[in-house]
């Protein structure tokens, strides 16, 4: 039969994943300030990797600390309509997994070390393989992975080839999640745990009521690790908001659809000055 | 309430290495709800008498099932009909419905959302919710709307609220993403009504369940006329659920063949067919790891392929994880029958029995020849008759080249 689980490797719980990350998190703590965190989608708007490239280090150079950088897929059924809409371009002009592998290799080669997630949906690495897919995300340079259909339960079959090649995995955690749930993630010992603010899809409306510093305290302490808020965030004000109660803020939506608005040529410099704003704002 | 307990899955619902809960974290807690209350349910003696009571009462079961001579004579076989078209709302979907939407009510929801394709199983759930006085919006790819419009105005006329996906290929996986969407986004009181044996645990386990009347029916009702067990047991597979619950009778009966029918649309050779089981691989989609259509070539590693078929119910590029379970194991074959075979069959059925039947359950008549050539003349083969044809009158009109 096709083959369905990697080959087992022992437990690395121990070894330490996504370095660079751990270290960026550490940096932003020390200067007493939350991590800005930029999504953007490999591929968008036209599928050209050069583009790509420049969007990523523009990002990078206005000041965002973690790239999250959007894998492609065909059925996005965690996402809203702009990154959807990113997604659909980028599929449009032919990139996927390779196209985003390929461009962290690229950002990599033109000397920018700024950390690198992949973020995306299950298949894709699963049908490359996930043992090639662990090498090549290695050996590019990439130091996280956050997978959104692979909930705790489900991670180890990821998870373990990554973090044997060094790669570690971002957990996701939502409102709903409970009290057992939150604890399981301690002994993944992520660089950063993603908590989404609210009980949606990305680019939905901030819901202030329901992001308390109270549940941000609570998961920072029951994981043990910085805990990065996203889902929602599309303004310097939601970012300096959610900046004074978290360790990390993610801007995924709101960077897409000036992507998606720029002219052609225009969507790095337009990455850059969103960025560049909600940078400020984070102080 | 009828169940086929030998055959649970494993841990987070697991038959064999498919299945599983590959959902976003918010979901998780929810499924978690969902299980405990149908671990619950299903042995409750309370509330199987209510799915019981609602299925003689409303759906109208047992549905019939009835030797077709004229058929069985032109196939060379004894053949058998399980009529599951004489349900309420023509189709085997409402089975399914009926569970779930009462099972929502006894956890106190209070939306009912569904996905469809055809818009069959979003009918019975527009039907079952206005029954029981539940809200209900339907996910329905903006393509399928064109294709299936009868469909869509039985759904409003029921009160439902239809929603066209204008996302990827409009078809149903993009309407079953919609519903994901609405799910996560109004998890604390929406039930989601998914229509197949897909999905994350508990689902393709419940579904079957909710299914397996048809089977267990079946068999009684085979026993009753030939004096033992049927040869072959034959259903078109989509998502997989007709099958599952027909199979479910007689899973367990080694000399009992079992058989499903993938669309091979154009042919499987063309690339343009849904015969998952056939010519797919093993990949993960919409909650469960079981075989998908997915591109496999460097640049769009992973990427759900586009399924086709004449078929809007089989038009559908994953399928439920305990079908793969069972091709794995050998304990079902798969087959497939393209879009032209499927039209020559229904054109049979009816000449021969006086019977429409669905585009999706037609690819299950066209197996029989082949099948009957294996049992013989005297072999009895049961088919599962899914759904009836009326919804599919227009789109066969234009395939047959008549203007209506």
């Amino acid at each position: 039969m096709t083959a369905v689980a990697s080959d087992v490797v022992a437990d690395p719980v121990t070894a330490v994943t996504g370095a660079r990350l751990r270290a960026r998190f550490a940096e932003c703590r020390a200067a007493g300030r939350a991590a800005l965190v930029v999504y953007v989608t490999a591929g968008d708007p036209r599928g050209a990797l050069d583009e790509t490239v420049a969007i990523v280090r523009a990002a990078a150079g206005a000041g965002a600390d973690v790239i999250e950088l959007g894998v492609p897929f065909s059925d996005p059924s965690a996402d809203g309509a702009a990154i959807q809409a990113a997604m659909e371009r980028a599929l449009a002009g032919g990139a996927g997994l390779h196209h985003a592998l390929d461009a962290v290799a690229a950002v990599r080669a033109a000397g920018c070390e700024v950390p690198v997630v992949l973020f995306g949906y299950y298949n894709p690495p699963f049908v490359m393989g996930v043992d090639a897919f662990a090498a090549r995300a290695a050996a590019v340079g990439v130091d996280a992975v956050l997978t959104v259909d692979l909930p705790v339960d489900e991670l180890d079959e990821l998870r373990l080839p990554l973090a044997a090649r060094g790669v570690g995995v971002i957990p996701l955690l939502a409102p709903t999640s409970t009290p057992d749930r939150i604890a399981r993630v301690r002994a993944l010992d992520p660089a950063f745990v993603y908590y989404i603010s609210l009980t949606g899809v990305t680019g939905a409306a901030l819901d202030g009521a329901r992001l308390s510093a109270a549940r941000v305290t609570e998961i920072r302490a029951a994981t043990g690790a910085p805990v990065a808020v996203g889902f929602g965030i599309k303004t310097a004000a939601d970012a300096r908001a959610v900046g004074a109660l978290a360790d990390g803020v993610v801007v995924g939506s709101a960077i897409v659809a000036r992507i998606g608005a720029a002219p052609p040529g225009g969507a790095a410099a337009a990455v850059a000055d969103l960025v560049g704003e909600l940078r400020a704002a984070l102080g | 309430m009828i169940l086929a307990t030998s055959h649970d899955p494993g841990p987070r619902g697991r038959f064999g290495p498919f299945g599983g809960q590959y959902v976003a974290e918010t979901l998780m807690p929810a499924l978690a709800e969902l299980e405990a209350a149908w671990r619950a349910a299903r042995v409750d003696d309370g509330f199987g008498d209510q799915v019981a009571t609602l299925l003689r009462d409303y759906v109208g079961r047992p549905s019939l099932c009835t030797q077709a001579a004229r058929l069985g004579a032109e196939v060379g076989a004894r053949v058998f009909l399980k009529r599951e078209d004489l349900n309420h709302t023509g189709a085997h979907k409402i089975n399914n419905c009926v569970g779930q939407a009462l099972l929502a009510r006894r956890m106190g929801k209070r939306r009912i959302i569904a996905e469809t394709g055809a818009g069959q199983h979003g009918v019975a759930t527009a039907t079952v919710a206005a029954l029981l006085g539940f809200p209900c919006v339907v996910y329905m790819g903006a393509e399928d709307v064109v294709r299936q419009s009868l469909n869509v105005f039985r759904m409003k006329l029921l009160g439902a609220t239809v929603i066209p996906v204008e996302s990827g290929t409009r078809t149903l996986k993009d309407a079953m993403n919609e519903a994901l969407r609405d799910w996560v986004t109004n998890v604390d009181d929406t039930f989601y009504i998914i229509g197949s044996v897909a999905g994350p645990h508990p689902y393709p386990w419940m579904v079957r369940e909710l299914q397996s009347v048809i089977g267990v029916e079946a068999r009684a009702q085979i026993a009753a006329a030939t004096g033992g067990l049927p040869d072959a047991v034959v259903a078109c597979v989509g998502g997989g659920s007709n099958a599952a619950g027909i199979f479910a009778g007689f899973v367990d009966e080694p000399a009992v063949r079992l058989i499903g029918v993938e669309a091979a649309g154009d042919g499987v050779d063309t690339g343009r067919h849904a015969a998952t089981l056939g010519s797919g691989r093993v990949g993960v989609l919409h909650g469960s790891k079981s075989y998908v259509l997915t591109h496999t070539e460097p640049a769009r590693v992973g990427q759900i392929a586009e399924a086709h078929s004449v078929s809007a119910g089989l038009d559908y590029p994953g399928v439920g994880p305990e079908h793969a379970a069972w091709k794995e194991s050998g304990r079902v074959t798969y087959q497939s029958r393209t879009d032209d075979e499927a039209l020559a069959a229904l054109g049979q059925l009816a000449r021969t029995e006086g019977i429409l039947c669905a585009l999706e359950t037609a690819h299950a008549i066209a197996a029989l020849p082949s099948i009957a050539a294996e049992v013989g003349r005297d072999g009895v083969i049961l088919v599962c008759l899914s759904g009836r044809g009326d919804k599919d009158m227009i789109t066969v009109a234009k395939r047959l080249g008549v203007t209506l």
